[in-house]
């Protein structure tokens, strides 16, 4: 290293090849393109934990649409009594219920109905709030007011309470029975987040600077200020969908949530529960998938939600 | 120059005394996942006891990171690779975090930049005062509220025993700021460090402010290190002077002579591109004195603008293209309960501009300048009063006439990072006026995209990119090229250079000034930096409370301002009567 010409408190000129001048503010073109979402793409591929949790979403939703691929033992007929609460069998590798039903096909066949009700209930909750809280949120006024009051009425009654009444009067319950009440007493928490995100997208500069452009509001609120809200939205779906899932499984062993002719997580938990102290295992096994899927929505949302959020993002 | 590093060589008077603070060779770098990115690359800087030194530089420069490195603040990922820190004698960079705790308050004082938000706002003020007494153990129990009570004083705020019990919310940008400076020297640090301590505030609050900030210090003997860049500001306050340019210091000395004789073509380039009060203008040849056109003739921004300019100024028939005519803004702002105050944000205001120039309005925070920009640009209703455009009422406008106004007056916003859609590439961006009036195929439009990208200078494959990828005066222009896509008339520049760094911004101002004489644009230019208006404005209205105080051509408020409010103004631009060197 050459030495350096520098005295203390004298006229210092820096030679210029040290420091040689660039151009003012040239943009550097040797980087590629990127928008926030292909940033946030970027930033998941990175964590094994999106890898994992994708992994098993993705068998856990083949397994949902395609029982026959993974069993071939039919899950309710030829259930022989003898073999209540019997062990492994070859061919049979969790052995069976009290009924003496497969319990590894039982669990394949009743990932249906779980991932059905999780997958409804998220969906109607998201589209729901994301519409009403946007509208409430970006026009404000009495329709702001009285939506956030409707809604806060829906706040204050616990999500499970309140689908354990309008159960226990529905005529028929099926999984999309199961999946529109919850998704009445949950959509509440959509929509205030969304009216939160929208109301700072609302007043941010490009918003002003499109209404004097002369974009029409409908327009604005499409094209400016839904798409810079929904990023909390879509973490909170991804979470909320595992817990639609527990609540689903909570209904039916509370025997109010599907009927026992169909085939669900919950429903083999409540069965089991009789015989907890025998043949743990009949428990054991819809609890574990039940818990795997839950845990693999729960680590998706993380993962989305490190990538969206900005703040995590400039620590990077 | 050509000397080799001796310890004696020095322009003090005693050669053996030591530096208080001396900085050798230091390297500062952030993690980052693609390694470690260097952001101070090898600074040299000494200060002696009771000298004031100033670091100015743009933003990225390295200058604030220096300075946080000093007293071991660096955010995060950051972390001291090389070099030492002398403080006294003793390097700093080698201290435990208990040690440096010990200096950091008690011996280094640091004064942060944005008064607004290095305030807790849930404790008093009192409170918060005492806790860095406390803290630095200058005072305990019954003593550390006097000493809470005498900082404040001395920091300022006369009144000071009344306001302890008072929240940071309670206090302007000014009184926060005298706090802080309080706090900074609550110690009698020997060395206080001010981060750009009052960028965020009006020229005429920070006069104030720094001229306190040099009384205290010149009083206790408190060495100085300034972080700035603003060049007059450092011209005007510290005799020595360190600039940095990409991690490097690139000149270094006495400022006087720095900024008299600029060696480094980075330092010539900072000089000419600061706008000051001796900054020769171009709108002066607008003029009808062929004489006075000679003499600004040589100005720092293009000679063939200044001829576009005068030709331009042959043509321009004087009719008044925007009219505004007594008009008032009241706002009503909710208190408690049903009560409620008014504001009268903009006051029986009247002026007009003519087509094809520049006026400038120009006032401090709360002025109600962007407010009049606000009800040009029909954001806001009007409460009394006028506003024609074209001959035509604004206020009057409706449907697919108030479509047809919007898109002959358009707007360009102060904050180039929050004006912009983070999730619109830059195409669309520019695009979206074009979509919203319907204008071309989606054909014809990229076409128009690629040749406003093009007049404002930059690549046609700026189209794919976003604004997160792109620099603050980057996305200035995407704004300016957004604006100028329906061909308007008129442009709303409300404080569209202030967040710019000063070569940036003098670019943009270039750019303007080309994009006016090129297409005939009328600009209303909103700002509080009277040192820009120069440089662009043919009229200026200065806004003070709501009111026009002053009105008339750049030269004759610069020259003779008749108010005295326009005369604070013009004092209080730090280095505003400094001659700076080319």
């Amino acid at each position: 290293m050459p030495s350096k010409k520098y005295t203390p408190q004298g006229h210092y000129v820096a030679p210029l090849e040290d420091t040689p001048i660039a151009p003012i503010d040239k943009l550097d073109e040797s980087q590629k393109a990127r928008s926030t979402w292909a940033d946030a793409w970027d930033a998941m591929r990175r964590r094994p934990a999106f890898w994992i949790s994708s992994v098993l979403i993705v068998l856990i939703v083949i397994i949902a649409l395609f029982p026959g691929l993974f069993t071939q033992v039919p899950p309710n007929s030829n259930c022989l009594l003898a073999n209540s609460n019997g062990g492994p069998q070859p061919g049979h590798p969790f052995g069976f219920t009290r009924q003496g039903c497969d319990v590894y096909s039982r669990l394949i066949h009743g990932t249906q109905a779980s991932v059905t009700v999780g997958l409804m209930a998220t969906i109607m909750v998201t589209v729901i709030g994301v519409v009403i809280g946007a509208l409430a949120g970006f026009y404000g006024g009495i329709l702001d007011s009285a939506v956030s009051r409707v809604g806060d009425i829906f706040f204050a009654i616990p999500t499970v309470l309140g689908a354990i009444v309008l159960m226990s009067v529905l005529p028929e319950r099926t999984p999309v029975t199961v999946a529109v009440v919850l998704g009445i007493f949950a959509w509440p928490q959509i929509a205030r987040i969304m009216r939160g995100a929208v109301l700072s997208a609302r007043n941010s500069d490009y918003v002003t600077a499109s209404v004097a452009l002369g974009v029409e509001r409908s327009k604005i609120l499409l094209r400016h200020v839904v798409p810079n809200s929904i990023a909390p939205v879509i973490v909170i779906a991804t979470v909320s969908l595992g817990t639609f899932i527990v609540a689903e499984a909570t209904l039916s062993f509370l025997g109010i949530g599907l009927p026992p002719s169909v085939m669900s997580w919950g429903n083999d938990i409540g069965q089991a529960r009789t015989s907890i102290r025998t043949s743990p295992q009949v428990l054991l096994y819809p609890a574990a998938a039940l818990s795997i899927t839950v845990l693999s929505f729960l680590m998706l949302g993380d993962v989305v939600r490190d990538a969206l959020d900005p703040k995590a993002r400039a620590r990077r | 120059m050509s000397q080799p590093i001796t310890e004696t060589v020095s322009s003090r008077e005693d050669p053996s005394e030591e530096p208080l603070l001396q900085i050798r060779d230091l390297q500062v770098g952030f993690e980052t996942q693609r390694g470690m990115v260097p952001a101070v690359r090898g600074v040299d800087l000494t200060l002696y006891v009771g000298q004031t030194l100033a670091i100015v530089g743009e933003s990225g420069s390295g200058k604030t990171t220096t300075a946080q490195s000093i007293i071991d603040l660096l955010p995060g990922t950051g972390k001291v690779t090389g070099g030492q820190i002398l403080f006294e004698g003793r390097d700093l960079t080698t201290l435990s975090a208990r040690e440096i705790q010990a200096v950091r308050g008690n011996e280094i004082g640091y004064v942060p930049q944005d008064p607004m938000s290095n305030l807790n706002p849930v404790w008093n003020i009192g409170f918060q005062v005492e806790e860095a007494i406390k803290a630095n153990n200058i005072a305990q129990g019954k003593d550390a509220r006097l000493r809470t009570i005498q900082v404040l004083q001395e920091a300022g705020l006369s009144d000071a025993a009344d306001r302890l019990k008072q929240y940071p919310h309670q206090f302007s940008g000014g009184m926060r700021q005298r706090v802080l400076i309080g706090i900074g020297l609550s110690s009698r640090p020997k060395l206080l460090i001010a981060d750009e301590p009052t960028s965020a505030l009006d020229v005429t609050v920070q006069r104030q402010i720094l001229d306190h900030l040099a009384t205290l210090t010149r009083d206790y003997g408190t060495s100085v290190l300034f972080i700035t860049h603003d060049l007059g500001l450092a011209a005007e306050r510290a005799e020595q002077l360190v600039v940095m340019y990409q991690g490097k210091v690139v000149e270094s000395g006495p400022s006087q002579e720095i900024l008299a004789n600029p060696m480094h073509p980075y330092t010539q380039r900072l000089v000419a591109a600061a706008p000051s009060l001796a900054s020769r203008r171009i709108q002066s040849v607008r003029h009808r004195d062929p004489e006075k056109a000679q003499i600004f003739s040589e100005g720092s921004l293009d000679d063939a603008l200044i001829a576009r300019a005068a030709e331009r100024e042959s043509a321009a028939p004087a009719t008044d293209l925007i009219s505004v005519q007594n008009v008032s803004k009241l706002y009503r702002i909710r208190k408690q309960g049903f009560k409620h105050d008014d504001l009268l944000a903009v006051n029986d205001v009247s002026f007009g501009v003519q087509r094809g120039t520049t006026t400038a309005i120009v006032g401090e925070s709360g002025s109600g300048k962007s407010t009049v920009a606000k009800l040009i640009l029909q954001l806001e209703g009007i409460t009394s009063g006028k506003i024609e455009f074209d001959g035509q009422d604004v206020a009057a406008l409706k449907g697919p006439e108030l479509l047809k106004f919007r898109r002959r007056v358009q707007p360009v916003f102060q904050d180039p990072y929050g004006s912009l859609d983070p999730q619109y590439s830059v195409g669309n961006t520019i695009a979206e006026p074009l979509l919203a009036h319907k204008v071309g195929t989606a054909k014809e439009r990229q076409a128009r995209v690629r040749e406003l990208l093009d007049q404002v200078s930059l690549p046609s494959a700026t189209r794919y990119r976003y604004p997160s990828e792109l620099s603050g005066g980057q996305r200035q222009r995407i704004a300016i090229a957004r604006a100028l896509a329906l061909k308007p008339d008129v442009l709303v520049l409300d404080e569209a250079v202030s967040a710019l760094d000063v070569l940036v911004q003098g670019q943009i101002l270039n750019l303007l000034t080309e994009l006016q004489t090129e297409l005939g644009l009328t600009y209303l230019f909103i700002t509080h930096d009277l040192a820009v208006v120069r440089l662009v404005a043919d009229n200026v209205c200065v806004m003070q409370k709501g009111k026009i105080v002053e009105a008339a051509t750049t030269d004759e408020v610069f020259d003779n301002p008749r108010e005295l409010y326009t005369q604070e103004l013009l004092a209080a631009i730090p280095g505003g009567d400094f001659e700076f060197g080319r």
